[in-house]
């Protein structure tokens, strides 16, 4: 019998005190809901959550590590785009 | 009996079958077929282990003879055991732990719900802590039962021989002894045949959705509760109990 690998899923978590989840890792499973329960076994033993999302590695659209610098290095130099570059005169309060 | 005799020795059979199905489990440690499955396994054992640490330890206390837990887990003998003959059987194959834990938890879900109402209070406060681990773990196997009864023809057949292997251990659990008695009348505790009624109900249904044949009436094998076990138990507490057998009181 030749052994199939259950599908990948990524783990996303939400822990007590944060807002938004977060990727904790990846697990293999037949289907979603045991996605879910797996994902439940592997990554919440230690009380790391309160809400799970899982979703097929495979229907994840990623950006392609090959297109990196055009997809990101453009904005390297654009330091004016953060609000650090702005020097804030002493009149305004409250900032 | 005395007044703190029943609840002591209930929550002794409470705990003989939570450490015994345990101790199963612990036996398939490292070889689960997939790694998730692998932790899920071992997490639910601990599960068990952790609900039979605080019954034998609140039976401990209930007695008053300073038993602890170990002394109730390694120095019985076999016949002092009162857990279901269910939970005790071989792990088998994958299908066959899978309807052995969906039979348990079907009843003990509903066992530990009337017992989160029964007036003991220490049992109750158990109950309640253990009922949110095994709804958690009945939703494991049931969807696991689902997922072989509902899969490939090999899957169906093998769960379907598991199912009606099984079947004739469950019988047991709805036999209300002395004990039950005693916890029924005088402690608010779970009513069998209530438990019967709903289990028979909820066990159809995971095994229609499993798109398998429930198994028909049939002899019931019983004596767990008398401390009468199967050919399988010694082995179990024989592996189980040998350090403290050898070296009592070892401890690491």
């Amino acid at each position: 019998m030749s052994k199939q690998e259950w599908p990948l899923y990524e783990v996303f978590i939400r822990s007590h005190s944060g807002l938004s989840h977060r990727h904790a890792g990846s697990v293999h499973a037949a289907d979603d809901e045991m996605a879910l329960s797996n994902a439940r076994d592997t990554y919440t033993r230690r009380s790391e959550g309160v809400s799970i999302w899982v979703v097929r590695s495979d229907q994840i659209i990623a950006s392609d590590p090959a297109e990196t610098a055009a997809f990101f290095e453009p904005a390297e130099d654009k330091i004016y785009r953060h609000p650090t570059f702005y020097e804030i005169p002493d009149e305004v309060e409250n900032l | 009996m005395s007044n703190r005799a029943i609840p002591a020795t209930y929550a002794t059979r409470l705990g003989d079958n939570a450490l015994v199905l345990g101790q199963r489990m612990i036996e398939l440690v490292a070889a689960s077929p997939e790694l998730e499955e692998e932790l899920a396994n071992a997490n639910f054992s601990l599960d068990y282990i952790g609900q039979a640490r605080m019954f034998y330890t609140y039976a401990g206390e209930c007695e008053g003879g300073g038993r602890s837990e170990d002394d109730f887990a390694f120095l019985r003998p076999e016949h002092e055991y009162r857990n279901l003959l269910l939970v005790e059987q071989p792990n088998g194959h994958f299908g066959d732990s899978t309807v052995r834990a969906l039979l348990f938890e079907s009843w003990y879900v509903l066992l530990l719900e009337a017992l989160t109402q029964c007036a003991d209070e220490g049992i109750a406060a158990i109950a309640a802590r253990a009922i949110k681990e095994v709804r958690y773990h009945l939703r494991h196997s049931s969807q696991w039962l689902v997922r072989l009864g509902d899969g490939t023809e090999e899957s169906h057949a093998r769960v379907q021989a598991s199912l009606d292997k099984l079947w004739r251990f469950t019988g047991e659990m709805f036999v209300a002894d002395e004990l039950d008695d005693a916890m029924l009348n005088e402690f608010n505790g779970p009513d069998l045949a209530a438990i019967e009624l709903q289990w028979q109900k909820n066990v159809a249904a995971f095994v229609a959705e499993a798109k398998l044949e429930q198994p028909g009436d049939q002899w019931m094998a019983s004596g767990g509760k008398q401390g009468k076990h199967t050919e399988h138990f010694g082995f179990l507490l024989a592996e189980m109990q040998h350090l403290q057998r050898v070296y009592p009181g070892a401890e690491w």
